[in-house]
């Protein structure tokens, strides 16, 4: 789950990281109520979680309450790159001296906490990396020592950090790591991390994003979880409590296994036809989740055929057939059904289905993946049916 | 021959009194798995089934000489009952949990290096794993798996996909082939054991005359294991990976599968095996009937 700026700057403070004084607004005036409350001048900041945003416009600087006004009206619904301004972070401005970058992430080849530090902030880092990679001071943590202000300082001098600002940001990266690790984060970056003209340092954007599984444990990310920009389709599934993520293609998707659904959005594709989504129903196909996943399907005004992929191991053919045919008298459905039922009692599933009696225009059964692609990808293209 | 478990494993099962650690565990005795016994604290003197449940797997172990541990129990949970299973001396722990905090798989990895060395974790988040006729510990359906054919040429797998896995045993039962031990090392971003471990145990175990290998978008565990496979692994291998089509930033429900910063690419790590000498499938089924042209060129 990907925070916006202010939620990051938020989560960042309750970790003791230094962030200008600003505030969350949904509109104008919310906006010139925490500009005369912070004192000018201020910075306007769009919120959206893409890149670019200073060069669409999305962040202004304003002296006066007139300013603030016009900037927020401005910035408020722009649409950025496809991403509609449903908010703006209004923050005191800061002078800045330089630009750094800091960041933790885990390191999958490693199995390690690695943090990334350079004296080149303010930047894409990829392309300070594509440049420059002695630029960038990586260093593996493990996550079982951590890491202490001595290493920290270390890796600031490395960084080719100036001494002036070494102590500060040592104390900073301390207080990410524990804001990564405490906070559950799968990435906590700062960039640009700035020294100012007095000497502090401080965090001037904030980019986190947190590790879904551990949700059950801080009960606060709720509230981060409401404003996650979702689209009708997503927020339904959300609600079945279904894996589900939306896609552009014409050919709904429901299988069992994370696998075997990516793997089903790539047969798919090698047929000529494109997925409308991605949905792993999981183990148990009964028809709870089958008419839950149908719906989800069936919200999805793209679609035209749904390819049911099922790989029976634990679960057992005949009862993901007993779903389907359970679901198909729940749901009224947009577009006919291709189903591919292999694995564990797949011919007793197939029976079932042939003796339900649901006529041919509306569920078909293949007997392999490639084939029962084909068939959803036809009718999608507009081929048969 | 077999790797990891074979006839001589005997499982404690970590869970065993909940709903999952129940089904799972018991199908595991019935395929012919060695389970002995279960561990949930505050449930020790019961019993499953005729299992002997103790409070603590140190208890387990001193009364059975379980030298496996089957860690069915919650997300919250999960980290400690790992750690417990070693700390108590058990070689080879399967997790099938899904949803641990990576964070806690990290420290959980990283002390198990530390602490005790001569554990192995295979998981979590992972289906588990099966010789065939041998052993099966996990959620895989015993039935699906061929068992290996005595001195004939048999198969190894490795996948990081459950429902990939049982589709990749399944193709190899329809075309006849045998299978000495199926593992499945899970999807989450912090395994215990890696696509290397498993091939370096398959190139030296001499039942396995060829290896077929499932893997997915995201990490680098695929572009590591062809670095291996180039310089150490001398047998055949067949491999399938999924996610060409995933798109990138979106994490296609396994923690581990997903596409940043342009890298863990389907694209990628198919040509990197390729390279490597791997004949790679474009789905599943080819892989499977690429294993079944090797196994036939091997005579």
């Amino acid at each position: 789950m990907d925070l916006f700026e202010y939620q990051g700057k938020q989560y960042f403070a309750k970790f003791g990281i230094p962030v200008s004084a600003g505030d969350v607004a949904h509109t104008v005036d919310e906006a010139v109520a925490i500009a005369e409350r912070v004192g000018y001048p201020v910075v306007v900041k769009a919120q959206v979680q893409v890149g670019g945003r200073g060069k669409a416009g999305g962040i202004k600087l304003a002296n006066t309450k007139d300013e603030v006004q016009t900037h927020a009206t401005n910035i408020l619904g722009m649409d950025i790159k496809g991403h509609v301004v449903r908010r703006v972070w209004v923050e005191c401005a800061s002078d800045i001296e330089e630009e750094y970058y800091a960041s933790f992430t885990l390191d999958r080849a490693a199995k390690q906490h690695l943090l990334m530090l350079s004296a080149q902030g303010g930047v894409d880092i990829e392309e300070v990396a594509a440049k420059d990679p002695t630029a960038i001071v990586k260093l593996h943590v493990n996550p079982i020592v951590g890491i202490d202000v001595a290493t920290a300082k270390t890796a600031a001098a490395d960084a080719r950090i100036p001494s002036k600002a070494q102590a500060g940001v040592a104390d900073i990266l301390v207080k990410l790591y524990e804001c990564f690790v405490k906070g559950d984060c799968d990435l906590a970056e700062i960039n640009p991390l700035i020294l100012k003209p007095t000497g502090e340092v401080h965090a001037l954007d904030a980019k986190v994003s947190l590790d879904g599984n551990a949700l059950f444990r801080h009960p606060e990310w709720e509230a981060f979880r409401a404003t996650e920009e979702l689209d009708d389709r997503e927020r339904l599934a959300r609600e079945k409590d279904l894996q589900y993520i939306g896609l552009d293609g014409s050919v709904g998707i429901i299988a069992n296994g994370a696998g075997l659904a990516m793997s089903t959005l790539d047969v798919v594709n090698q047929v000529g036809g494109k997925a409308a989504n991605f949905l792993d129903i999981g183990g148990g196909a009964n028809a709870e989740l089958m008419t839950s996943a149908l719906e989800v399907i069936n919200s999805d005004t793209n679609v035209k055929s749904i390819f049911i992929n099922i790989f029976g191991g634990i679960t057992r053919g005949e009862e993901v057939a007993k779903g389907i045919v359970e679901a198909l008298r729940r749901v009224e459905l947009r577009a006919p059904i291709v189903i591919r039922l292999d694995g564990t009692n797949a011919d007793q599933g197939r029976s079932i289905l042939s003796e339900a009696g649901i006529p041919s225009s509306k569920l078909m059964s293949k007997p392999t993946m490639l084939e029962a692609a084909r068939a959803a990808v036809d009718i999608a293209n507009g081929k048969v049916g | 021959m077999a790797i990891f478990v074979n006839e001589n494993t005997k499982v404690i099962v970590q869970g065993l009194t909940g709903g999952q650690g129940k089904f799972h565990g018991l199908r595991n005795r019935a395929y012919g798995t060695k389970v002995v016994a279960g561990v949930t604290p505050g449930k020790g003197g019961q019993d499953v089934e005729g299992i002997p449940v103790f409070d603590g797997v140190a208890d387990a172990v001193k009364a059975t000489g379980a030298n496996a541990s089957f860690v069915a129990v919650p997300p919250k949970a999960a980290p400690a009952a790992i750690l417990e299973a070693a700390a108590a001396g058990v070689g080879f722990v399967v997790c099938i949990t899904e949803g641990i905090p990576a964070q806690d798989e990290a420290r959980v990895y990283s002390t198990l290096k530390r602490d005790y060395p001569s554990t192995r974790l295979l998981g979590p988040n992972c289906p588990g794993i099966i010789s065939p006729g041998r052993c099966n510990i996990g959620i895989t359906a015993g039935e699906i798996a061929h068992e290996p054919t005595p001195g004939g040429k048999n198969v190894g797998i490795v996948s990081r996909s459950g429902t990939l896995t049982y589709q990749a045993l399944f193709e190899l039962k329809q075309q006849g082939i045998g299978v000495t031990t199926c593992v499945g090392i899970g999807g989450d971003p912090v395994p215990g054991t890696s696509f290397v471990d498993c091939l370096a145990e398959f190139q030296n175990d001499p039942e396995t005359s060829a290896i077929l290998m499932i893997g997915e978008i995201g990490g680098s565990a695929e572009e590591e294991a062809a670095e291996f496979i180039r310089a150490n692994v001398t047998k055949p291998m067949s491999a399938y990976i999924a996610g060409v089509t995933a798109p990138a930033g979106k994490k296609m429900g396994h923690a581990g599968a997903i596409v940043s910063g342009g890298k863990g690419t389907a694209q990628g790590k198919m040509d990197a095996l390729r390279a490597a000498g791997v004949k790679v499938g474009a789905n599943p089924t080819e892989a499977g009937q690429l294993m079944a042209q090797i196994i036939a060129s091997l005579g």
